[in-house]
């Protein structure tokens, strides 16, 4: 294939390295350093799409970000990406694209009927249309939206891409390295400021690549070249290109999204796709440089039509011309610029110039070359459907209402300067109020919020001259402040072309009796007629007229259609655009992948996992493990071909009969020390602690001020002024934070300190009849009779050479024992303890059987204790003192908490015994009451008591008290069942609490 | 992404800090007999200050010290930071 459009020579790209790519499954060549958009038109290829709404033709508009529409989905190493800007995409050997909005494709598209629809799709289309009947969304409005509305298709594949995230601090970042961003970047790194340059293009430069100027006797491109690879040498300067600073926060932190791979057919090993950087700095420099806007005309959406500095880009860069029969439509002495290049490369350019008598060294070089200038002359419509073929001109009174004569002339493109919008994005998303410059129609950053300045065409300077003056003085003055250095770097001489004043002509009128399109906003489809509807149907705020219409809104951010915008609705409205304002610029300046923001946080790496120092032993013996908070918990010992149910169910009747043995370092761990260390727990838990002597153990239930359950657990008197206290696995983090509020804030002459010691100790719990047998047998030396170490005892004692910690409790209700060692002992003692275990028939038990054990011995857990119960709901009135203050006590006197019918623990057995209770099931009295059927309680734990070999479930009832013995159903829509139950004690097994004191 | 100094640590990103609530909440003496309506104000019931608020920070990831912070609630600013024990003037 030819690159019928590519010039000779010139441009900087790679004619040394041709790259093959594929559009809409057609193959084509191009070469390194183009963008999927400099290498289609290279080919002659404008059509690239079809718009959002009317799914007209749509090509290239841009050269870079400012590209409002040429969005296609992308093909790379076996995935997909979805709206991706063929401006933006660096070609790379392979790549493949598909148009978007277009089916069944883009030359014929069935959705282009809209277009002759129009009728039904003006502004508010939405809201009105698809309104009544209201039957008909579902079934044909919705499912018509989506296939129409939308600009590609998310890959539905799991993303093998790595995405990194990054922290960094510097003195100045800056934004942007065009002139100013150079000169800025430069002065400060001179002065010794830690710098950041981002450039979210691949080349250095912005406007010195195009443009034609001599900085310090050097052309522009060559100035910029040099400083770059002066910056690249200085440690204090970090340089980055495909780097685009889309996101301004709070206190100056500022998000950067790096391409690192975009631009390769493949990303390198270790290497991520993108790596996002969270920049805080001290002062940011915003040189973000402008974007032309366009000048509204009929028809100007059609492909061919063109900024006219993206055609001269397409030229000076990529050596491509986008037409060989060039209109240029300007109102200022850019488009001439765009003339002359054309003029230099050997095409004839006719320039139409909406002023009348404009004087300025540009435009005499223009007309040196013998440039064909026609004055007061205006496009008034693009003719052709997939590409321009012809225009309709005609020339324009004064005061630019009256059209003269329509002549149709021949073109194939239409490169249009409607002057330049500066981007001030950034310094409005940092909060600065902007203000309306009158002499350049546009709004440029004000009085700044943050730490920010705004320099050259962002700030609606124009002349390099004074962009480089006001650069170097701003980078060296910032800097200076900061390092307090100062080198005082010369400012280099410019030589630029002066230019004249521009038009304040932004749409040429409608001729009479045409209708034609006038597009504003061409990535949503908003045209002129759209916003007229708006206004005249009554909407004056100019966020809401966006709203409605859609104009400025999704990706593109209105950068290119903002500023027309609002002098459409001033115009009607007859304000100033200042007074009409502008709509809030919102971070992303340009889209960031999904995948950049949520960076190595997927999967596993969503949170730490975190195991016992016992894991490998569980590995090797076949345990099933289970998330429990972050930590990994074996949920059961897998034997043969055993479900989780059977497994559960032998070890749990295990432990009733014999020893079993079950991994508790996950329970959360506190010492607490200080001689105030009992008052403190007082105060925290609801019972007394101020007489528990030294080597005892107390279980402790501790509220929130709400009086709502916040925790429970044991806590043991090691020495005198030293607790061992223990937490639910899930709320370790929370009862720290907690003790720490008190400690700090509302009791701060309590002595006591308090650290989380839970990743200090390995805890097994070894439960059972024959428990005392085996502990005699780990410590032959320690009296553990139930004399010696009786319930809720604590004793220290040796094994085997290991300091351990034996603390006689039970949570399985069986007798039973917690030993202690430091974790790098753990796996030391769990050996032992199966070792030693053998000849008392031991087995390790999973989460699942102690769910058994605890649930059928009517001990609450956190599905009871879930933020919504008092002590009361779950049976623990008894350990709440009524002689002592402690935190939640005075809201236990609340009337709800306090009346008659209160909802209270119960246990739940299923009338058949057969049937297992779902979790989550909800109890009522009658199974086939009308919805909403009146809900009296809910299931909040269910199991296979191996006590008495029949399901048994705890319950949250309303007056539980007075249920006992009541026949109710248990009802779970989702697991579509209703089961007949009876009301029991959800003390199901071992109602007086024997077996533990035994 | 707020950028506070924590008075033991300096400046430290937000996402080391958790959020605590209303710092001038006094939390009734203990043993103190206290109104419904007293406990109502001390548990549940804030203004939701439009401007300046001296509100509660704990360093959680860091030197886990509840710190206070005098706060623009509309402009984020960040005025000044105090120890736990410090008066606040
Ligand atoms: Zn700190």
């Amino acid at each position: 294939m030819s690159q019928a459009f590519r010039i000779g020579d010139g441009g900087l790209v790679n004619r040394e390295k041709k790259l093959s790519f594929k559009f809409n499954g057609k193959s084509y060549f191009g070469y390194e350093g183009d963008t999927l958009a400099s290498a289609l038109l290279a080919n002659g290829v404008h059509l690239v799409g079809r718009s959002f709404k009317y799914h007209r033709p749509r090509g290239f508009f841009g050269a870079g970000v400012d590209e409002p529409y040429a969005i296609v989905q992308l093909y790379r190493n076996g995935e997909t990406e979805p709206n991706i800007k063929a401006t933006e995409q660096e070609l790379f050997e392979g790549l493949e694209a598909k148009s978007v909005n277009c089916w069944p494709s883009v030359n014929f598209d069935i959705g282009a009927i809209n277009n002759f629809l129009k009728i039904f799709l003006p502004a508010g289309f939405y809201y009105k249309t698809f309104m009544w009947p209201k039957s008909f969304w579902y079934r044909i409005y919705e499912p018509f939206i989506r296939k129409a509305a939308g600009l590609g298709v998310a890959s539905i594949k799991h993303d093998n891409e790595r995405y990194e995230h990054k922290y960094e601090y510097c003195d100045l970042l800056i934004a942007g390295s065009g002139p100013s961003g150079l000169s800025s970047a430069y002065a400060a790194a001179k002065n010794g400021a830690r710098v950041i340059l981002a450039e979210d293009k691949p080349r250095f430069g912005g406007s010195l690549l195009t443009s034609d100027v001599n900085i310090g006797n050097q052309s522009g491109k060559d100035w910029a070249e040099g400083i770059i690879a002066e910056l690249k040498t200085m440690p204090n300067v970090v340089v980055k290109n495909r780097s685009q600073i889309f996101g301004y926060y709070d206190h100056n932190m500022l998000v950067m999204s790096e391409k690192v791979s975009d631009h390769l057919p493949k990303t390198k090993k270790y290497h991520p796709n993108k790596r996002l950087w969270y920049i805080r700095a001290k002062e940011v420099l915003i040189s973000s440089g402008s974007i032309e806007r366009p000048i509204v005309f009929g028809n100007n959406d059609t492909p061919g039509v063109m900024l006219s500095s993206a055609a001269k880009e397409y030229l000076k860069v990529y050596g491509v011309l986008v037409g060989k029969k060039p209109l240029v439509f300007t109102n200022n002495d850019s488009g001439y610029e765009t003339a002359i290049e054309f003029k230099k490369h050997g095409v004839d350019p006719i320039v139409l110039d909406s002023r009348k008598n404009p004087k300025s060294e540009i435009i005499d070089e223009a007309k040196n070359l013998a440039i064909n200038i026609k004055n007061s002359y205006v496009v008034v419509a693009a003719q052709g459907y997939k590409k321009v073929k012809r225009a309709d001109i005609a020339s324009i009174s004064d005061d630019k209402k009256q059209l003269g004569k329509i002549e149709s002339i021949n073109c194939d493109c239409i490169c249009v300067s409607g002057f330049w919008t500066p981007t001030i994005h950034l310094a409005s998303q940092s909060g600065n109020k902007t203000k309306f410059k009158e002499e350049i129609d546009a709004f440029v950053p004000g009085v700044s919020k943050q730490n920010e300045t705004t320099l050259g065409s962002a700030n609606g300077v124009f002349s390099l001259d004074e962009t480089l003056k006001t650069s170097f003085a701003a980078g060296s003055e910032l800097s200076k402040k900061i390092t307090k250095h100062d080198n005082n770097i010369a400012i280099p001489n410019v030589v630029e072309k002066k230019s004249s004043q521009h038009d304040k002509f932004w749409c040429v009128p409608l001729p009479k009796g045409k209708n034609y399109k006038r597009f504003l906003d061409f990535q949503n489809d908003v045209a002129v007629s759209d916003v007229e509807i708006a206004l005249r149907e009554g909407y004056r705020s100019i966020e809401h007229v966006k709203r409605y219409t859609t104009l400025g809104m999704a990706t593109d951010q209105g950068k290119t259609s903002n500023l027309n915008g609002l002098q459409l609705v001033s115009e009607i409205e007859n304000k100033v655009v200042p007074a009409v304002g502008h709509t809030t610029f919102r971070p992303p300046y340009t889209p960031v992948s999904i995948g950049a923001i949520v960076g190595r946080e997927v999967g596993k790496h969503s949170k730490p996992t975190r195991k016992s120092p016992m894991h490998s032993w569980h590995e090797k013996n076949n345990a099933v493990f289970v998330d429990a908070g972050v930590w990994l918990r074996p949920r059961y010992y897998k034997r043969g071909n055993e479900t989780l149910f059977e497994a559960s169910k032998r070890e749990a009747k295990n432990v009733r009969t014999n020893v079993g043995v079950c991994d508790v370092t996950t329970l959360g761990k506190i010492d607490v020390k200080g001689p105030d260390a009992a008052e403190l727990l007082n105060r925290v838990y609801t019972n007394a602690w101020l007489k528990l002597p030294v080597g005892k153990a107390r279980y402790g239930v501790m509220l929130r001020e709400d009086g709502i359950v916040m925790d429970d657990g044991t806590t043991t008197r090691i020495s005198e002024n030293h607790y061992h206290m223990t937490t639910t696995t899930a709320q370790a983090a929370n009862v720290l934070s907690h003790l720490e509020y008190y400690l700090q804030l509302v009791w701060p002459d309590l002595n006591v300190n308090v650290v989380s010691t839970t990743e200090q100790w390995a805890g097994a719990a070894i439960a059972g009849p024959k428990s005392r047998d085996l502990l005699q047998k780990l410590f032959p030396n320690l009296d553990v009779s139930n004399e010696g170490l009786p319930f809720m005892g604590y004793m220290e004692g040796d094994l085997f050479g290991v300091k351990a910690r034996i603390f006689r409790i039970s949570f399985s209700g069986e007798l039973a024992y917690e030993v202690n060692v430091e974790s790098d002992n753990g796996n030391f003692m769990w050996e032992k303890i199966m070792e030693v275990g053998e000849d008392f028939e031991i087995q390790p038990y999973g989460t699942e059987a102690l769910s058994t054990l605890r649930i059928e011995m009517g001990h609450v857990a956190g599905s009871e204790l879930d933020g919504r119960t008092i002590p009361y709901d779950n049976a623990l009135e008894g350990l709440v003192s009524k002689k002592k203050d402690f935190i939640g006590k005075r809201s236990l006197q609340r009337s709800s908490f306090i009346s008659e019918d209160r909802q209270r623990i119960v246990g739940v057995v299923p009338l058949d015994k057969k049937t297992s209770i779902p979790e989550g099931s909800h109890l009522v009295k009658d199974a086939k009451a009308p919805l909403p059927n009146p809900k009296l309680g809910h299931i909040s734990a269910s199991c296979w008591s191996v006590e008495y070999d029949n399901p048994f479930s705890l319950a949250i009832l309303k007056n539980g008290k007075n249920m006992i013995g009541e026949k109710l159903f248990a009802m779970s829509p989702l697991k579509n069942k209703v089961i007949p139950v009876e009301i029991v004690s959800s003390h199901y097994v071992d109602p007086k609490g024997e077996r533990v004191r035994s | 992404m707020l950028y506070i100094n924590c008075p033991h640590c300096g400046m430290r990103s937000q996402n080391e800090f958790s959020y605590g609530g209303d710092a001038s909440v006094k939390r009734p003496e203990l043993n103190k007999e206290v109104s419904d309506q007293e406990w109502d104000d001390f548990v549940y019931n804030r203004k939701s200050l439009r401007g300046k608020h001296l509100e509660l920070w704990q360093h959680i990831s860091g030197c886990r010290q509840w710190i206070k912070v005098e706060r623009d609630t509309s402009t984020h600013e960040i005025f000044r930071t105090f120890k736990a024990d410090e008066k606040v003037a």
